[in-house]
């Protein structure tokens, strides 16, 4: 029985260029008090362009609707659980939103004085040092914009250490359980990579590891706890077979939620990690950006951090671009700023005890809903579980039902689905993670829901084949849209006469 | 802890489910040598009312009500307060990236309209989703050109913005794609076409993949973009056009004969918040859709007969295609990309030709009297000469008057060291345009 | 269902051969492995390929598989209509949606790729 939702009305609205007339306008700018210039005249003729064809004419009142309106057609973490394995979909504190908007802050520009900017590089160097401690490692620089950009950084610091060492390796070893952004990122760093296959117990298989390392390999990457959401056991002993072959060890940090306060990859032998801060850190996704992808390290990386690195010149910051061993910058300016504020924001609010409090709260939600959901679900590894937990449709496949179809009919029970199909290495996998951000009624509700459709696949499986039923929009049909790309609108005239 | 919702029964509950005695039992079976027996070296936990104050008091040691005339790749814009409202919203503020359609068509539809309105701006036919920033775009755009001609030379002016080429030759340095600069005439502070020209027929004759431009370029002059194409073209090369500046696009010949365009969309309503987070772009010719690397959106209906959209052509990207991926991009800067689409939203057609005419205007007259370097035709930016004193000299007089002046260029280009770039947009106001002027 | 007279490879492709010119595509089960296949990327005339080489590739929404040549030779063609109907290859994998016609260079190749019968208790259509 579906107890979280009630269908209610959504309101249908069209594409802002649908609903322009010229002369409409939503703005007005102060009169010019400094004398107009003709633009042909101070530009040239040829550099001035006709109107934006095609460009928004609507009214103020009509561009707050379209946007409240599509706004409730998304589901949100403001709305529920979230669970998708991996993402770390956790509330977003409303105060960190506050916070990044402090007006000297937000307004705040990358070239202004430093002896004018000392509050916001207090504030990044503070978050460095949260991190590094809560890491392990010892220093961290907060350049990269995203997880897989930190990602590219980290392979870059390993390898300009081996290069300086005289041979920067071929190869980047990474387990079959790994994020697509693992293999994609050694490769735009120009190493090949081989993948190691996980053992039956869904960890890295320490005896292919040692056969596969050798002079070659320039390091591993791993996650921990993997994307199973298991903690590799062996990790120590893993760390150890690639440094005596002289190679490093990278963490991606994408499942750091399950470890802040309890381990620290710094003591467990990493020598290089990214940290998500839009995920372990809790700033907003905000439907697929903007993230942070922190990047930590031990002392023998420091030297090749992007440059600028910030130094205490008396009692003031002030910003070091003087390290020739570095890798260069991997974006323009410092970072992303503005997700920075947040994230310490969210550090300040929880403080030590409170973040360990977090994670064992996170650990706890995973591991109740896989206590709750194994009578129902195939549990394929059977590890202990961290922060999330991977069942497969392996049961419900057998009536033709695949976790897609599983994940669309949770939408009917009113959550967003579980990540599906990933890890790969589970056949059709559910992978769920709920975070420390959802209370027991949230979590048995989502429970009740998956019991409930485990118990529709058995009795009635056509039933979730079609699903969703209750959203304003069905399923989408995503065939056609890849073989008939439209990724832009035109006008109607416009897209008949391409027709013709 | 406030955002942990559970009571200690309810927890106690949860643990006899899972068969632990306590909350530490669920990390028993992690090895002894891997375990922090301390606690964390973070202060405890702080109130709301803390986390405000820590955050002002910091923002007071930062410049507040300093009128600013910098620029160079960050500008001060009007932010319309539609912007806020809507990424405030908690259905575009915390979603996550739109895989599961059925649930996620704002921001969907909103990724459309962005896509839309780039390309609109742009004269190109198809955009992606958004990048990290400008800076990050300028390589992918050169991965991009790399892959549709298979070769493997990069020829970038000089004028484009310092930090991007920097960024550039950082992603470059491990895919054997090798970077050569070309300069800029030093009357004009244009692109030198002779050199482009000379580079592109010596040397790197038919290697070059990309010929990379900005306009208006680092010191704020509009480019010849047509003729930079030719050039390229000619030599069987692609033409990526950078630009930091998006108000520009308002006023400027949308840049139709270059393959690729990557630029930074801050100007629309993006907080320069000390260097981001931003919103980069890259657009393209439809021929080259499939060499695009991000996230795109395409149009398609449901299976009622709707109208949908849906993440499209997702098998260039890490997560299917892993090493053998366009990018290894994953995450990008959706709710960047929404105030910027609210921001277009709002100025529309004619807003948008009108910021950009101020913009023109408020620049000309801060121009008009001082003694510029160049001559080439400029949009809201432009390099000065601080004769006999230099530039930092000049910045420390308006800094008394509490107005930060431009930015000194000899960091990034030591030949104009008695030069600083200065910018001016709608916000800067006549008073303090003046004051600028007295201090040369 | 599997042509008696085609020859098959473990990765799922076809080739038929005829005067010396082979015709290669990818199998029906290969097309029900995939779903529906939205894009096809195949080289161009005039390219030399080898034996169990990559060919090109065949994606549907969300997979991505490359088609590894069966035999070596030069592309003699592509076939045009799968570029704008990726859909005949779930329609007729065996028949016009081929992929392409190569001029073999090693026709003793033949020799080591699977029988008809031999494929299909390979893809465990027939015992």
């Amino acid at each position: 029985m579906i107890l979280k939702t009630r269908p209610h009305l959504t309101q249908n609205e069209p594409l802002l260029f649908e609903s322009s007339s010229p002369g409409k306008k939503g703005y007005q700018l102060p009169p010019l008090d400094v004398p107009a210039v003709d633009p042909k005249t101070v530009l040239g003729a040829e550099h001035v362009r006709d109107e934006i064809e095609g460009f928004p004419e609507v009214s103020e009142v009509e561009t707050i609707r379209h946007f409240t309106r599509l706004s409730t057609w998304n589901y949100a973490i403001d709305l529920g659980l979230y669970p998708l394995g991996s993402c770390t979909m956790k509330y977003n504190p409303r105060v960190n939103e506050l916070v990044a908007r402090t007006e000297a802050l937000a307004w705040a520009h990358p070239y202004q004085p430093e002896s004018l900017s000392q509050g916001a590089m207090e504030i990044m160097a503070e978050l460095e040092r949260c991190l590094a401690e809560i890491t392990g490692m010892d220093a961290v620089t907060l350049q990269p914009a995203a997880g897989a950009h930190g990602e590219m950084t980290g392979i870059m610091l390993i390898r300009s250490l081996l290069e300086k060492r005289g041979d920067a390796r071929k190869k980047i070893l990474i387990p079959d359980s790994a994020h697509g952004t693992n293999p994609a990122t050694a490769h735009m760093c120009g190493y090949a990579v081989q993948n190691i296959p996980s053992n039956a117990r869904g960890l890295v298989d320490v005896e292919l590891l040692e056969k596969a390392m050798d002079e070659t390999v320039a390091g591993l990457m791993i996650t921990n706890p993997n994307t199973l959401g298991v903690f590799e056991e062996n990790i120590v002993e893993i760390t150890k077979i690639v440094h005596a072959k002289g190679g490093l060890v990278y963490m991606d940090g994408a499942n750091m939620n399950a470890l802040v306060g309890i381990a620290r990859p710094g003591d467990f032998g990493v020598d290089v990690m990214h940290l998500n801060l839009h995920k372990t850190f809790s700033t907003p996704h905000g439907g697929g950006g903007p993230g942070s992808g922190a990047v930590a390290v031990k002392k023998h990386l420091e030297p090749f951090l992007p440059y600028p690195r910030m130094k205490r010149e008396g009692d003031q910051w002030a910003f070091n671009y003087d390290l020739p061993e570095s890798i260069g910058k991997v974006r323009a300016f410092y970072g992303n700023f503005g997700v920075l504020v947040r994230a310490l924001a969210y550090i300040m609010a929880h403080g030590g005890d409170g973040l360990r409090r977090a994670t064992m709260d996170a650990v706890l939600n995973a591991n109740y809903i896989r206590k709750m959901l194994e009578p129902y679900y195939d549990l394929p590894y059977k590890a202990p579980s961290m922060h999330e937990c991977v069942f497969s449709d392996d049961r419900q496949a057998k009536k033709g039902v695949r976790t897609g179809d599983i994940a669309k009919r949770l939408i009917d029970y009113g959550f967003h689905p579980y990540t599906v199909s990933f890890p790969l290495i589970v056949h059709g996998a559910l992978m769920i993670e709920p975070t420390e951000t959802e209370g027991k009624r949230e979590i048995d509700l989502f429970v009740e829901a998956l019991i409930s459709i485990a118990e529709e696949v058995d009795e009635d499986p056509q039933l979730v084949l079609g699903a969703p039923y209750l959203t304003r929009t069905s399923r989408v049909d995503e065939v056609t849209a890849a073989r008939k790309p439209i990724v832009r609108w035109r006008p109607q005239a416009a897209v008949g006469k391409a027709a013709d | 802890m406030r955002y942990l919702p559970k009571s200690e029964s309810e927890r106690r509950e949860m643990l006899e489910v899972c068969g632990a005695g306590s909350l530490e039992d669920l990390f028993s079976h992690l090895p002894a040598d891997t375990k922090l027996n301390r606690a964390l070296d973070i202060p405890n936990g702080k109130s709301e009312y803390e986390i405000v104050d820590y955050f002002r008091e910091q923002a007071d040691r930062n410049a507040t009500g300093y009128p600013s005339f910098l620029g160079a790749g960050v500008y001060y814009h009007y932010r319309p307060v539609l912007v806020d409202t809507v990424v405030s919203r908690g259905e575009f503020l915390t979603s996550y990236t739109p895989y599961q359609a059925e649930i996620a068509q704002g921001t969907l539809t909103t990724i459309f309209e962005f896509q839309t309105m780039v390309c609109q701006l742009t004269g190109m036919e198809v955009a992606n989703a958004s990048m990290y920033d400008g800076s990050s775009a300028v390589p992918e755009a050169a991965m991009m050109a790399v892959r549709i001609t298979g070769r493997d030379r990069i020829l970038t002016s000089r004028t484009v913005h310092p930090e991007y080429r920097e960024v550039l030759r950082t992603y470059a340095q491990h895919q054997g794609m090798p970077i050569t600069e070309f300069g800029y005439d030093s009357e004009s502070g244009a692109l030198d076409l002779a050199d482009l020209e000379a580079k592109l027929s010596g040397t790197l004759h038919n290697k070059v993949a990309a010929v990379i431009v900005q306009s208006p370029n680092f010191f704020g002059i509009v480019e010849d973009i047509k003729a930079a194409a030719a050039l390229a073209h000619k030599h069987g090369a692609l033409l990526v056009m950078v630009f930091t500046e998006a108000v520009s696009l308002g006023l400027l010949e949308p840049p139709r004969d270059a393959d690729i365009v990557a630029g930074e969309l801050q100007s629309f309503a993006i907080t320069p918040s000390y260097g981001g987070p931003f919103a980069g772009i890259i657009a393209t010719k439809e021929k080259f859709i499939r060499q695009i690397p991000g996230r795109l959106v395409g149009e398609t209906k449901d299976s009622r007969g709707n109208r949908a959209f849906c993440l499209t052509l997702s098998t260039r990207e890490q997560h299917i295609r892993r090493e053998k991926a366009t990018s290894n991009i994953c995450t990008n800067q959706a709710l960047i990309a929404l105030m910027a689409t609210v921001f277009m939203s709002v100025y529309g057609k004619e807003g948008l030709r009108e910021l950009a005419e101020q913009n023109l205007a408020k620049a000309h007259y801060l121009a008009d009297g001082i003694e510029k370097r160049f001559a080439g035709p400029f949009f809201n930016e432009f390099v000065v000469k601080c004769n006999g004193t230099g530039p930092d000299v000049v910045n420390e007089k308006l800094l008394a008057k509490k107005i930060i002046g431009g930015l000194p260029l000899g960091k990034f280009y030591p030949e104009l060291k008695d030069c600083m770039l200065l910018c001016a947009t709608e916000m800067n106001k006549r008073r303090h345009m003046d004051e600028v002027k007295s201090a040369f | 269902m599997y042509p008696e007279n085609f020859r098959y490879t473990k990765e799922h492709e076809w080739v038929s051969v005829e005067g010396g010119v082979g015709t290669i595509g990818i199998t029906h089960h290969a097309q029900g492995e995939l779903g529906d296949i939205v894009y096809v990327d195949l080289p161009r005339a005039g390219t030399v390929v080898a034996q169990g080489k990559t060919l090109g590739s065949v994606e549907s929404v969300k997979a991505v598989s490359d088609v590894y040549s069966p035999v070596s030779g030069e592309i003699l063609e592509v076939n045009e209509l799968l570029t704008n109907s990726p859909e005949k290859l779930n329609e007729d994998p065996h028949g016009a949606a081929w992929l392409v016609k190569l001029h073999l260079s090693a026709p003793d190749e033949l020799l080591h790729l699977l029988s008809s019968a031999d494929y299909q208790i390979y893809v465990g259509e027939k015992a």
